[in-house]
């Protein structure tokens, strides 16, 4: 597969390579619905890129920035170190593989994946020969061998997402965007093509850029997420910074289940209610929201400290348990697991709940 | 081995006559399509067959061999044939600006498509011929220029363009709307200029719609009488379209003669209209599983 030079022609050299993609306060409106409100961020060469947020924040219209198939109203677009904004659709050479793969109905699996090069100007266009040779290597690729002459009708949905990536390599793209590449699919073959995507990915050698709404996908598939929200950049990091260290209440709420409760925060202590601690740190002094995941507490601990609850109701689920309880006047559903849930919890039982990583935000 | 564990030869299921279905009610309702098919299309179509015989074999040929009606066979089918040809891709023109674009008075022009089809074909003939003859508007300025429009082939040829436009564009637009956006995009990215995009990814598309309207609209204006009768002008042998033999035909009390112009033409008409559904479903069949 041919590749992006790694070389930073920037000279700003990352820990782990070079800078290639470079978006710089990228804005776009339609009509009056700010779709991206100066969005800036930065991919390493080579980089699985994930833009992660709810429908409507502006990571689609970003993505079609990138391609090239939308005008950003404001802003560059830097891409191994030549602005991509000036460079016209066709001549970028980015893969995009469409939400609904796109793929041309009329013609076969193995000319949907030539299309590319066949549309090359003359001279450049490779030759039958080499074409068919670059077409079978790609079908293989995508462990598609045996259908190249299939048309994309007689192909499940799994096959046409992988038809239609195999057309968007075809191109030697030196970007590859996928939008939402999994969200028709059912949830095993999502899974199963996640995997086989980021293998994939770390074959080709190819900056990649993955729209989804989907956290536990962005997380298991990305080597760094962006989480935007109402076309706001909110937060950038590697799939663990984010999960552990969520920078506001919405992606902590966004990034998984979340209990929350208010609280005040001084002197270094964070109080909830009856149950005093020691606060994060770096928590604001004050009132605060404070925030903990329904599967990160621990039922009466042993030094008697945490929230008053009653338990409402337990559901046993395998070795889980959803352990409904209220707290505070509240009905949280809370998640233990076998250790974590000591013997005889069951409805109508006082307990205390102490939840093991809260985090703290200042009240809005 | 054992003789029981070779495999006998597949016996190749014979495809029966009818695939039982669990809905109810499947003698009663083929009884009745059975029957109202024979009675509206086949019945009349057997009358049709059987009435020119009564000529004898050498007087249905005699008939058809004339001059005059191989020339309104020509006028007819060569006229009705370059018209829907023309409509295709002034149709598709239409057709695309009608599903593409977003502008004041579409809805309007969206509507006069139709015009053609719901207005009584005589007033569309009378209409057109008051516009094309010698002394109406555009009749003038073609006859300026030497151009006869009314009352000659060119005037049948625009009567049958009128009458066969909706056909083309009707059969277009639910393609057109339905035609992904996203397909021309990736098209694009992929390196594809307009020309290749049009060529290479919309036409396609639109190719069996395409041919199901344009054949829609020729097998309309082969059959078209009101329309053209006022614009023709009617010379026997230079504007006189075959439906119009028929009828005049039929006024002479030649009954028989009039059946066996209309058998050939059912013939012909058939003819074009199972070729051009081959090629239709030859078309489609790439689509589709």
């Amino acid at each position: 597969m041919n590749s992006q030079p790694t070389e930073d022609t920037e000279g700003r050299t990352g820990a782990a390579g070079g800078l290639s993609l470079d978006i710089r306060n990228i804005s776009k409106s339609f009509g009056r619905f700010p779709a991206l409100n100066d969005v800036s961020l930065q991919a390493r060469d080579k980089e699985f890129l994930a833009l992660l947020g709810p429908s409507g924040s502006g990571k689609t219209t970003l993505l079609r920035v990138l391609a090239g198939l939308e005008r950003p109203d404001a802003g560059e677009v830097r891409f191994g170190g030549e602005d991509f904004l000036s460079i016209p659709v066709r001549r970028r050479r980015v893969g995009m593989v469409f939400q609904h793969y796109a793929l041309f109905r009329h013609m076969t699996v193995a000319q949907n994946i030539a299309f590319g090069l066949t549309v090359r100007p003359r001279r450049e266009r490779p030759s039958k020969s080499e074409t068919a040779d670059r077409v079978a290597d790609l079908l293989k690729l995508v462990q598609l061998e045996d259908l190249g002459g299939r048309f994309p009708a007689q192909l499940s949905g799994g096959q046409r997402q992988r038809v239609a990536l195999a057309r968007a390599l075809a191109i030697e793209p030196r970007m590859l965007l996928l939008d939402e590449p999994f969200g028709a699919l059912d949830a095993q073959v999502r899974r199963d093509l996640r995997r086989w995507l980021r293998e994939l990915h770390d074959r080709a050698g190819v900056t990649t850029v993955f729209v989804t709404h989907d956290q536990e996908e962005a997380l298991d598939l990305a080597d760094r997420v962006a989480i935007l929200k109402d076309g706001r950049l909110v937060q950038l990091g590697a799939p663990n910074e984010v999960y552990e260290h969520p920078a506001d209440p919405f992606v902590y709420d966004f990034l998984g289940a979340a209990c929350r409760l208010p609280g005040t925060v001084s002197d270094g202590r964070l109080t909830v209610a009856d149950w005093e601690t020691r606060a994060p740190k770096d928590a604001p002094s004050g009132a605060v929201e404070v925030f903990f995941r329904p599967d990160e507490v621990m039922f009466a601990p042993l030094d008697g400290s945490g929230l008053a609850g009653e338990v409402k109701a337990v559901v046993q689920r395998g070795p889980d348990a959803r352990v409904e309880c209220l707290i505070e006047g509240r009905l949280f559903e809370l998640q233990a697991r076998g250790p974590t849930l000591p013997n005889g919890v069951a409805p109508g039982l006082a307990v205390r709940v102490k939840p093991l990583r809260p985090h703290v935000y200042p009240k809005p | 081995m054992t003789a029981a564990a070779i495999p006998a030869a597949p016996v190749r299921a014979r495809r029966p006559w009818v695939v039982h279905s669990i809905l109810p009610g499947f003698g009663l309702s083929l009884g009745i399509t059975l029957a109202y098919l024979g009675a509206i299309v086949v019945l009349p179509l057997i009358a049709l067959a059987l009435r020119p015989w009564e000529l004898g074999l050498s007087g249905v040929w005699h008939e058809l061999a004339s001059p005059r009606v191989a020339k309104a066979f020509r006028l007819s089918f060569g006229l009705s044939a370059l018209a829907a040809l023309v409509n295709a891709p002034l149709g598709l023109l239409i057709a695309w600006t009608l599903t593409r674009y977003r502008f004041v008075g579409r809805r309007v022009l969206d509507a006069l498509v139709d015009l053609p089809f719901a207005l009584p074909t005589a007033v569309a003939g009378i209409a057109l011929t008051a516009i094309y003859a010698p002394t109406g508007p555009l009749g003038r300025v073609a006859a300026q220029f030497g151009i006869k429009t009314a009352y000659s082939p060119l005037g049948i040829f625009i009567a049958l363009v009128f009458i066969g436009l909706p056909f083309v564009v009707r059969a277009l637009q639910p393609v057109l709307q339905d035609l992904d956006a996203e397909v021309e995009e990736a098209a694009t990215t992929l390196g594809a200029n307009a020309f290749q995009r049009a060529f290479r990814v919309i036409l396609p598309a639109l190719a069996p719609a395409l041919v199901s309207g344009v054949s829609l609209a020729f097998a309309r204006a082969v059959g078209e009488y009101g329309s053209v009768v006022f614009i023709a002008g009617n010379l026997p042998g230079k504007t006189e379209i075959a439906p119009l033999l028929i009828v005049i035909k039929l006024e002479q009390y030649d009954y028989a003669g009039a059946a066996a112009v209309g058998l050939a033409m059912v013939a012909v008409s058939f003819g074009s209209l199972v070729a051009i559904n081959a090629l239709q479903l030859r078309l489609a069949k790439r689509g589709r599983a």
